[in-house]
């Protein structure tokens, strides 16, 4: 199965820019379908950013982040060509990983 | 007490093999306490994520309140087309920034996210979050060991709650 990670690593000078969008549903729990049947809570809890073995971001959300979650950040460090691993856990307990490299 | 007949005393021969089985010990221990410290870091913040209030969703995360900064800059817009994705981000001149989060009020849970930010990291940060109304968003910013804080009113014309 393809990833649900799309990310894109950019090395400028001494920083790294990257963007990430994952495909996911992010339900909250709160809302109700249209037979008036609450959707259960479904959304991705922890999302790691890995460069060198070593965590360069990582997030703990909660069902308030946008369906499909989009989150940009950078860091100091990074060369063209290196790896870049990204992982989510979701409250289901699914995961999905991706290494993506550094343009 | 033995002896061993090469000039190394039995007694001196314990101590070290003593200190020695101490020492192995003390390093056995080690791996096991750097990943329980480590999974104590990476745990998700559960209690945070229920907490109904900003006030309380902040405590239960940071353990303080946060005081205003106007060096935290948040760039979220004054009015939310559409409360299902609404892009907010923050930027920040402190030092030692260590966590960002972001808070809106009147979201039924009022934490949305909370970012660790490593050494190395720049304390910037862009997401697209859900607001069910009109509501105060608050950024929270961890800085050497301190917390600061900015809020902005954004308008919600259709809620981001599927309502």
């Amino acid at each position: 199965m393809a990833s649900t990670i799309r990310v894109r690593a950019t090395a400028s000078g001494e920083t790294t820019e990257v963007q990430a969008l994952i495909q996911h549903p992010m339900d909250s729990g709160f809302v109700k379908d249209a037979k008036g049947e609450i959707i259960p809570p479904h959304f991705i809890q922890q999302l790691t950013f890995e460069y060198d073995g070593k965590p360069v971001f990582s997030a703990d959300w909660g069902g308030g982040v946008s369906k499909d979650p989009y989150v940009k950040f950078a860091f100091k460090g990074g060369k063209k060509g290196d790896d870049l691993k990204v992982s989510w856990v979701d409250n289901k307990g699914a995961t999905d990983t991706t290494t993506a490299k550094i343009q | 007490m033995t002896s061993t007949g090469n000039g190394f005393s039995a007694t001196r021969r314990l101590i070290l093999q003593g200190a020695g089985a101490i020492a192995l010990i003390g390093l056995g221990n080690l791996p096991f306490l750097a990943s329980a410290l480590a999974a104590a870091n990476d745990k998700y913040p559960e209690e945070a994520f229920k907490a109904k209030s900003e006030t309380d969703a902040i405590k239960a995360l940071y353990g303080k309140m946060p005081e205003a900064s106007d060096k935290v800059k948040m760039d979220a817009p004054e009015i939310a087309e559409n409360g299902a994705v609404v892009p907010v981000s923050v930027t920040t001149t402190l030092a030692d920034v260590t966590s960002i989060s972001f808070l809106v009020s009147e979201n039924p849970v009022a934490l949305v996210a909370s970012y660790k930010i490593p050494a190395g990291t720049v304390p910037s940060v862009a997401n697209r979050i859900k607001m069910a109304k009109t509501s105060n968003v608050i950024v929270v910013v961890e800085a050497g060991g301190k917390l600061y804080s900015a809020t902005k009113e954004v308008k919600v014309t259709v809620g981001g709650c599927g309502g």
